[in-house]
């Protein structure tokens, strides 16, 4: 296969991936480590170097839009990004010693989780009750609504903090944003209204995968001819699904079709993890 | 009372707001910008990555891809892109820092600090590996 054609493959996946990662929001990176690697044959380490960067990409350009809404909780990402980096770090530095077949099979496990995941019901939750320490850390904000300014509160820091260093490691170690398992640390631990924990969760993962990109990019396994198609196009394929999503309100169905999608490439990861293929 | 310019967490919003999308815009343009080059010499090779052998010499250092940019070579470009990609959320940190410390914010300025440092630290846990 020449360069070109290549490089116009892995564009054309990526539009999709970051299509269908925006429209899921599992991410922009997610499916494309199953594409490039069960697709055309490209070693896990350059697909996970190149997954790294365009979530990078995505969460960085999604996070700007978001900030000047006012509705991510600076202070809270900046505090938890403490546990996220750390994690991300370990992450990247113990992926050297583990055979790529097991972390192929990490991979499909992940994301069959997060894609059963989003399809939760999201109930908007508000708490009020004050807690000790997220009072100390000024976590307890407010965030625009259609019906005026709502006041939250933030749950059992101690225990979402743990849970984020867990969501970094994966990051690091498996090239992806983590994002699913991020909210849900927000959401069910830390009792966090879900538009918050969303945004949050966005902003926080662009740092998180600077923390490991660092190592991946001095390892090598960045590649410029494989990233340069997946950040281009999972970045355009992510802006045209919010622009999607903007236009359909209920995207129920397509969340299904698309989680089902995830799942018949996460069973091939395993799949061939486990025949060692990978 | 005598100070009435007084930073918020608003003009913080919009500054960060700022810095990440300048920062996506650029390094993609810049990505781009050495893609077309790169395709456009060696196009018509045959892409081979299904065997990890790390990446190009000339690539693999900052200096080496400063170099690279100058003599104007694809890969060198978008490898620099990327880098500016990576330094996006990075930049992002230290403005916010910034931004803590114009609020007097000492307990943030410390946690901003900390993170840049647990990034740093993985730096040079990578040069080392």
């Amino acid at each position: 296969m020449s360069v070109i054609v290549f490089t116009l493959i892995i564009l054309v996946g990526a539009y999709f991936a970051g299509l269908i990662g925006s429209l899921t929001g599992l991410g922009g990176g997610f499916v494309i480590i199953p594409l490039l690697t069960l697709l055309l044959h490209v070693d896990i380490h350059y697909a996970i170097g190149a997954s790294l960067v365009s979530v990078i990409a995505t969460s960085s350009g999604s996070a700007a839009a978001y900030v000047k809404e006012g509705i991510t909780n600076m202070r809270l990402g900046m505090f938890l990004e403490i546990a996220t980096t750390a994690g991300a770090m370990t992450g990247a530095i113990i992926a050297v010693y583990i055979p790529t077949n097991y972390i192929a099979i990490l991979l499909g496990v992940i994301l069959i989780c997060s894609a059963i995941m989003s399809l939760r019901k999201k109930a908007e939750q508000v708490l009020k009750q004050q807690n000790g320490w997220a009072t100390k850390l000024k976590l307890n904000s407010s965030y625009p609504t259609a019906n005026g300014t709502v006041n939250y509160s933030v749950s059992k820091v101690g225990g979402g903090f743990v849970v984020m260093i867990f969501a970094g490691v994966l990051s690091g170690l498996l090239g992806i944003g983590s994002g699913a398992l991020k909210v849900l640390a927000m959401d069910s631990i830390m009792r966090i209204p879900f538009k918050v924990s969303t945004t949050t969760s966005n902003f926080m993962i662009g740092v998180t995968a600077a923390a490991s990109a660092v190592v991946y990019l001095q390892r090598g396994y960045i590649d410029p001819g494989i990233s340069m198609p997946v950040v281009i196009g999972v970045l355009v394929g992510a802006l045209s699904g919010s622009k999607i999503l903007v236009h359909t309100q209920s995207s129920g169905w397509l969340r299904w079709v698309f989680a089902v999608v995830v799942v018949f490439l996460a069973s091939q990861l395993i799949y061939n993890g486990i025949i060692g293929r990978i | 009372m005598a100070q009435k310019i007084s930073f918020k967490d608003t003009d913080m919003q919009a500054v960060i707001g700022w810095v990440l999308r300048i920062g996506v815009i650029v390094s993609i343009c810049i990505v781009f910008f050495g893609g077309v080059i790169f395709l456009y010499r060696h196009g018509h090779e045959i892409a081979d990555h299904k065997k990890f052998k790390g990446i190009p010499d000339f690539i693999s250092t900052a200096g080496g891809i400063i170099n690279g940019v100058f003599a104007f070579r694809g890969q060198a470009i978008i490898q620099l892109g990327i880098v500016l990609l990576i330094a996006t959320p990075v930049l992002r940190v230290i403005f916010s820092a910034i931004g803590f410390v114009l609020e007097k914010d000492y307990l943030y300025i410390g946690i901003s600090l900390l993170v840049l440092l647990i990034i740093f630290i993985s730096m040079i846990s990578g040069h080392a590996g």
